[in-house]
C-alpha cells in the first residue's frame, strides 16, 4: 500500500446521516384505493450518523449485508445525494457541490452498471472521457494501453461492449472509471457476477493501481476474498451504523469470542468428555470440532495433547464470511 | 446550460474538443439506430396528412392561402419538425430509473450536453431521409417546387435552430421535474396535444379563430412549427416579433432549466443505481 507521507485524511465522514421518505402502501385492493387518495409516507433511516476517516492510499473494505447502508454512504461520498446530517469531506471538497475539480479527483465504478456505451467499442466512449477531462490526446492514448496492458485488455476495446463478456465490461468499466487517474476511488462491487479468474485479475490489478498511482480505495464487496486480499483496514455498517472500524483480525476477534479447534483423534471419544474442554461444534467419529475461549485457548489444547490420543490438531479462526453472515442473519450484534 | 462549476469548458478549445467528440460518439451510436431513424421520419408525416385535409377542404380557400403556398407552407412544416423534435424527458426519465444518471452526474459535465449532442447526431442521420422525402414530393407535386431566396433561407435555418432549442429547452425543463416525480413522461402526453395543435402541424395560425391565434401567440408553440415554416415557405411572417419571442422564451426557460435542476438535483436518490 502506497500511504502518502500527509496525516491529514482524504476521506472523513462526521456524523453522516441519510434518512429516505418512503410512501408506506398496504397490500389488496383497499391498500391500493387509500394508497391513490391518501399518500402516507414513513422515514427510512439509511444511514446513522456514521463518522470515519480514510488517509490517502489506504485500502477500506466497506462491509454489510444487503440494505445496510454501504451503497447510500458511497453515494454521498461522491456527492450524488445529499447527506440528511452530517458531513462528509473528500479530498478536501464538500461531495454534494460536485465541483468540478473534485469531480476530477474521484471515481464510483459500481458493478453492473455502465458508464460506457452499449452499442459502441469501449474506445470511442474512452475519446470522450479522456475530452471531458481534458485529457490531450497523445496523453490519453497512453493511458489507455497503460491500463489495458494492467487489466489484460487489448483488441476488446475495438469490439462493441455487448459483444463482450462480462468480465471484459467489467474491465472496460474500470479503465473508463481510472482514465481521469483519480486519487480517491469508491468501488461498489466491482467484481459482483465476475468467475473466479476474473475476479482475481480485477483484485490485482486493483492492487497494483494503488501501488503505483498511491490511490486511495472504499471497496464494498459480498466477496470476502475481494477484502481480505486487498483491505488490511475494514469497516462494518450494519442497519445504517458503523459497527467496527478496524483491522479484519479485530473484527474477527469481535465477532469470534472463540477460535476453532480441529482434531483428529486415534479412536473416537465420549462426546461428555469432549465438553470439558470446549463447545463442540461437530463430532463425527474421530474428527471433532471444538470452539474455545480465546483466553484459555493455551491451556486448554495443552491438556487436549496430554488428555486425549491426539493425531492431528488444527487451530483457527472460523471463515470471516460465515461470522460475518451468522451475524447478519442473527440480526443482532455483540 | 448549467453553471460554470458543472461545466468546466475552460477554453473554447477544450470546449470543441468535448463537442467533437460527444458528437462522433453519438452519430455513431445513432448510425446503429437509423432503421429506427427512418421509421421515427417517417412518423413524422403528420404535415403531409394535414396537407390532404386541407387541400380538399373548402376551408382551405378560406385561409386566404392557395394549394401551392398550403402545399410549400405544410412541406416545410414538415422539414421543421424534423429538425425540431426533443426528447429529453423521454431518455431523461428512463436514464434516472435505470441508474445512467449517476455515472453522468459523476463527470464533470452536464449530462443534458450528452442529450444536446444526440439530438444533433440524430439531426445529421435525419438529414439525408428528410431530403428524400422532399424529393419525392416534389416528384408528386411539381407545381408545389420553390426555392426559398438565400435570405429566407438563412432566416429559417436560424428560426429552426432556434425552435430546436426552445424545443429542447422545455423538455430539459420538464425533465428536471423528475427529480420531484419519477413518471414525468406522462407530462410529455400532456403537452403533446398543444405541440400538435398549436405548433402549426395541423394547421397554419391563419387557420385559427382570432381570438384562438391571440392567446395562442402568446404560448411558445407557434414558434416551434409555424414561424420557422412560415419562413422557410415564404409565407408572411412578423419575422423581428418572432425573434424576439424566441429569445424572449429560450432565456426565459433556460433560467428556469437552471433553477429546477439546482433545486431538484439536491433530492437526487440515485434510484437503481
Amino acid at each position: 500500500m502506497a500511504l502518502s507521507s500527509s496525516t491529514s485524511p482524504i476521506i472523513r465522514a462526521d456524523g453522516l446521516s441519510k434518512t429516505y421518505r418512503v410512501a408506506a402502501k398496504d397490500p389488496g385492493l383497499g391498500g391500493t384505493l387509500r394508497h391513490f387518495v391518501q399518500r402516507r409516507y414513513k422515514d427510512v433511516a439509511a444511514v446513522r450518523d456514521v463518522s470515519f476517516q480514510i488517509q490517502p492510499g489506504e485500502m477500506v473494505g466497506f462491509l454489510g449485508p444487503n440494505g445496510a447502508g454501504k451503497t447510500t454512504t458511497l453515494k454521498m461520498l461522491t456527492g450524488l445525494i445529499h447527506p440528511s446530517a452530517g458531513q462528509a469531506l473528500v479530498a478536501g471538497f464538500s461531495p454534494h457541490r460536485r465541483q468540478a475539480n473534485f469531480l476530477r479527483r474521484i471515481t464510483l465504478v459500481m458493478g453492473q452498471k455502465q458508464q460506457l456505451l452499449w452499442d459502441l467499442p469501449a474506445l470511442d466512449s474512452l475519446r470522450v472521457n479522456a475530452a471531458v477531462y481534458g485529457i490531450d490526446e497523445a496523453e490519453s492514448r497512453t493511458r489507455i494501453h497503460a491500463l489495458a496492458e494492467m487489466l489484460d485488455l487489448g483488441n476488446e476495446l475495438r469490439r462493441p461492449l455487448r459483444k463482450l463478456s462480462l468480465g471484459q465490461r467489467m474491465k472496460a468499466e474500470l479503465l473508463a472509471a481510472l482514465l481521469h487517474r483519480p486519487e480517491v476511488l469508491f468501488l461498489d462491487e466491482p467484481t459482483l457476477g465476475l468467475d473466479v479468474n476474473a475476479q482475481a485479475r480485477v483484485r490485482s490489478f486493483l492492487a497494483d493501481y494503488n501501488q503505483r498511482f498511491g490511490a486511495t480505495v472504499l471497496l464494498t464487496s459480498h466477496y470476502m476474498a475481494d477484502i481480505t486480499a486487498l483491505c488490511p483496514r475494514v469497516l462494518l455498517i450494519h442497519e445504517g451504523r458503523l459497527f467496527h472500524d478496524g483491522s479484519l483480525e479485530a473484527l474477527t476477534q469481535r465477532l469470534a469470542p472463540c477460535r476453532e479447534v480441529r482434531l483428529e483423534l486415534a479412536e473416537p471419544w465420549p462426546l461428555a468428555a469432549l465438553r470439558a474442554y470446549g463447545e463442540v461444534e461437530s463430532c463425527e467419529g474421530v474428527v471433532v470440532r471444538l470452539l474455545i475461549r480465546r483466553d484459555g485457548l493455551t491451556a486448554a489444547v495443552s491438556r487436549l495433547l496430554a488428555d486425549l490420543p491426539v493425531r492431528d490438531l488444527e487451530v483457527r479462526d472460523p471463515p470471516i464470511e460465515e461470522l460475518i453472515g451468522r451475524l447478519f442473519v442473527q440480526g443482532a450484534l455483540p | 446550460m448549467s453553471s460554470p462549476r458543472e461545466l468546466p469548458l475552460h477554453s473554447l478549445h477544450h470546449g470543441w474538443r468535448v463537442a467533437r467528440a460527444l458528437f462522433a460518439s453519438q452519430y455513431a451510436l445513432m448510425l446503429e439506430y437509423r432503421a429506427e431513424i427512418l421509421l421515427w421520419a417517417l412518423s413524422g408525416l403528420v404535415p403531409f396528412i394535414m396537407l390532404a385535409v386541407w387541400i380538399e377542404s373548402p376551408a382551405g380557400n378560406a385561409l386566404g392561402m392557395g394549394p401551392t403556398q398550403l402545399a410549400r407552407y405544410f412541406l416545410a412544416a414538415f422539414v421543421v419538425r424534423q429538425f425540431t423534435v426533443a426528447w429529453v424527458m423521454t431518455v431523461f426519465e428512463e436514464d434516472a430509473l435505470q441508474g445512467r444518471l449517476s455515472p453522468m452526474l459523476l463527470q464533470p459535465l452536464h449530462p443534458f450536453w450528452r442529450y444536446l449532442a444526440s439530438h444533433f447526431a440524430e439531426q445529421a442521420i435525419r438529414l439525408p431521409f428528410v431530403a428524400m422525402i422532399a424529393s419525392l414530393f416534389f416528384l408528386v407535386l411539381p407545381w408545389a417546387f420553390w426555392v426559398p431566396t438565400p435570405q429566407r433561407a438563412l432566416l429559417a435555418l436560424a428560426a429552426t435552430f432556434l425552435a430546436f432549442l426552445l424545443n429542447f429547452l422545455i423538455q430539459c425543463t420538464m425533465a428536471c421535474l423528475c427529480f420531484w416525480s419519477e413518471r414525468v413522461n406522462a407530462l410529455e402526453r400532456l403537452i403533446y396535444i398543444p405541440m400538435l395543435f398549436l405548433s402549426g402541424t395541423a394547421a397554419p395560425l391563419e387557420a385559427f379563430p382570432p381570438a384562438l391565434r391571440r392567446i395562442v401567440e402568446w404560448t411558445p408553440f407557434p414558434l416551434l412549427v409555424n414561424f420557422p415554416a412560415q419562413l422557410l415557405s415564404g409565407g408572411e411572417v412578423p419575422i423581428a416579433a418572432g425573434f424576439t419571442a424566441l429569445a424572449v422564451w429560450i432565456t426565459g426557460l433556460f433560467l428556469l432549466m437552471t433553477l429546477l435542476w439546482r433545486i431538484g438535483v439536491k433530492r437526487y436518490g440515485a434510484m437503481g443505481a
